[in-house]
């Protein structure tokens, strides 16, 4: 069971999407879990086959407890006689994704493969549930493995959930047995990760505002040329802002581990999606400086929209290098966020406001944005968290370059 | 295209990007933005559903215009054609 983040501690298998015999890539979804931000998808990171699984659907184990066995493609180690799973062949955590409490492997027991469990099996189809109608699936006693639903991509919604409670027709011998509420999870899961951070880092804090003028006239006459499926939001150009930032001030980008830095792979904005019904995720933008901006706002898009449906990726929760938060969508002017440990930075944009400015001499109204950042003082200091703020109001001067 | 078909469509846009929302306690003449917490995404997405389920262009400077149920009726309606 991989961590998706340095507040997870246990998450149950929803389904299995390979089976033993089948192959797999690198990057494979190979399983879905859920946890308290959802139903996750669950990568693979080795190439090779399924040789065994070891969690069955429905239950719940904790971070660190082997999923399944992978035998590798590579070549065989002397000493290992063929056909013998190898030491790396343990679903794991990515190995970008460094999160100091949580075991990345637990040891591999390694199971002799049987022919039997290799024979082909029927595939499932992938059923994609929102997090809404799973948690009231499981509330009304819905079995959704054979369910198709009517939403968009097949997914089973609410109603959906509710015809088939309606179908069942039991006459309400419900077991009061109380289901685990996802709200309540995801806000204890909040609440462990925040208290965490306010307990172990030193957070310093910096604001400055920031005249947007020049970069929202640029992004409407940009968008009146743009086909209305290939329009961009403030948003992709301040994600798209904060990742050539962070290339002038690398030390924001990363983790704080052990006592030390370590920088970011990549650049991996994580953005803050806020879900309805409560609570919020922030999965990675991977390496967001190298996205053009078009590209960075489809991928932005379909971020938010599995968020919401519940489909994330595990590298997508595991490994975000950095946070933004976009609070102005709220109409707050300004917003001091609290570092997702074990990152080291957090960037936080309130609502673009017309305001007055003092511009060549004269007062006068121009839309403006503040732009804080949170960050870690064991990893950076305040002069560079200003030359970092400092960079993103000189990059939104020139929005055409972005 | 009615009126209402016009309205059933900006509906079920709406309901499939605010799954818990009740249509009918929705406010004709108040905006959706306040009334279902949509975000600048979520009234992207809505744009982009009508764009699909009626076939019409909408410039961004027209947004404001499909703020609130009536003034969106009336817009897609003079986009459409609709009586």
């Amino acid at each position: 069971m991989p961590s998706l983040g340095a507040d997870m501690e246990a998450g149950t298998l929803v389904e299995w999407l390979k089976h033993p015999g089948d192959g797999v890539t690198r990057g494979d979804i190979i399983a879905v879990v859920d946890t308290a931000k959802g139903a996750i998808e669950i990568e693979v990171f080795e190439d090779g086959t399924i040789e065994s699984v070891h969690v069955k659907p429905g239950e719940k184990v904790p971070v660190g407890t082997v999923l399944a066995l992978i035998r590798g493609t590579g070549p065989e180690r002397p000493g290992h006689p063929p056909g013998h799973p190898s030491a790396a062949a343990a679903l794991r955590t990515p190995p970008a994704a460094p999160m100091p409490n949580a075991p990345a492997v637990a040891p591999a027991a390694p199971a002799a493969p049987s022919p039997a469990q290799a024979a082909a099996r029927e595939q499932p189809g992938r059923v994609r549930v929102s997090p809404l109608a799973r948690k009231l699936a499981a509330d009304l006693g819905v079995d959704l493995t054979h369910m198709t639903g009517t939403g968009a991509q097949a997914a089973i919604t609410r109603e959906d959930v509710e015809r088939a409670a309606a179908a069942l027709k039991t006459p309400a011998p419900q077991p009061p047995a109380p289901p685990p509420d996802r709200s309540t999870a995801m806000r204890a899961t909040i609440a462990a990760a925040m208290a965490r951070s306010k307990r172990e880092i030193p957070h310093y804090y910096l604001s400055t505002t920031i005249d947007i003028s020049v970069a929202l006239a640029w992004l409407r006459k940009e968008n009146e040329k743009r086909p209305i499926t290939q329009r961009l939001l403030p948003a992709a150009l301040l994600i798209k802002t904060v990742a050539l930032a962070l290339r002038d001030v690398p030390e924001l980008n990363g983790y704080w581990i052990d006592g030390g830095f370590r920088k970011g792979a990549g650049i991996h904005i994580g953005s803050a999606i806020s879900l309805r019904g409560g609570g919020l995720v922030a999965p990675a933008l991977h390496d967001a400086d190298t996205l053009d901006l078009t590209t960075l706002m489809r991928q932005l898009q379909d971020l938010v929209a599995r968020a919401r449906t519940g489909s994330l990726r595990s590298s997508e929760l595991a490994d975000p290098t950095i946070t933004v938060t976009n609070l102005g969508e709220q109409g707050v002017e300004s917003t001091f966020g609290i570092i997702y440990p074990p990152q080291v930075a957090l960037v936080g944009f309130g609502k673009i406001m017309e305001r007055p400015w003092i511009g060549s001499g004269k007062i006068e109204a121009r839309p403006l944005l503040t732009a804080t950042l949170s960050a870690d003082h064991r990893a950076s200091d305040g002069h560079r968290g200003g030359v970092f703020l400092t960079a993103i109001d000189r990059l939104l001067q020139t929005p055409e370059r972005l | 295209m009615t009126p209402d078909d016009i309205k059933r469509v900006i509906i079920d846009a709406l309901t499939r990007i605010a799954p818990e929302i009740d249509p009918a306690s929705i406010e004709p003449g108040a905006s959706f933005r306040d009334q279902l917490d949509l975000d600048s995404m979520d009234f992207l997405n809505f744009v982009l559903a009508l764009h699909d389920r009626l076939g019409v262009d909408i410039p961004e400077v027209d947004y404001p215009r499909l703020y609130a149920l009536d003034g969106a009726v009336a817009y897609l309606a003079s986009k459409t054609g609709a009586n």
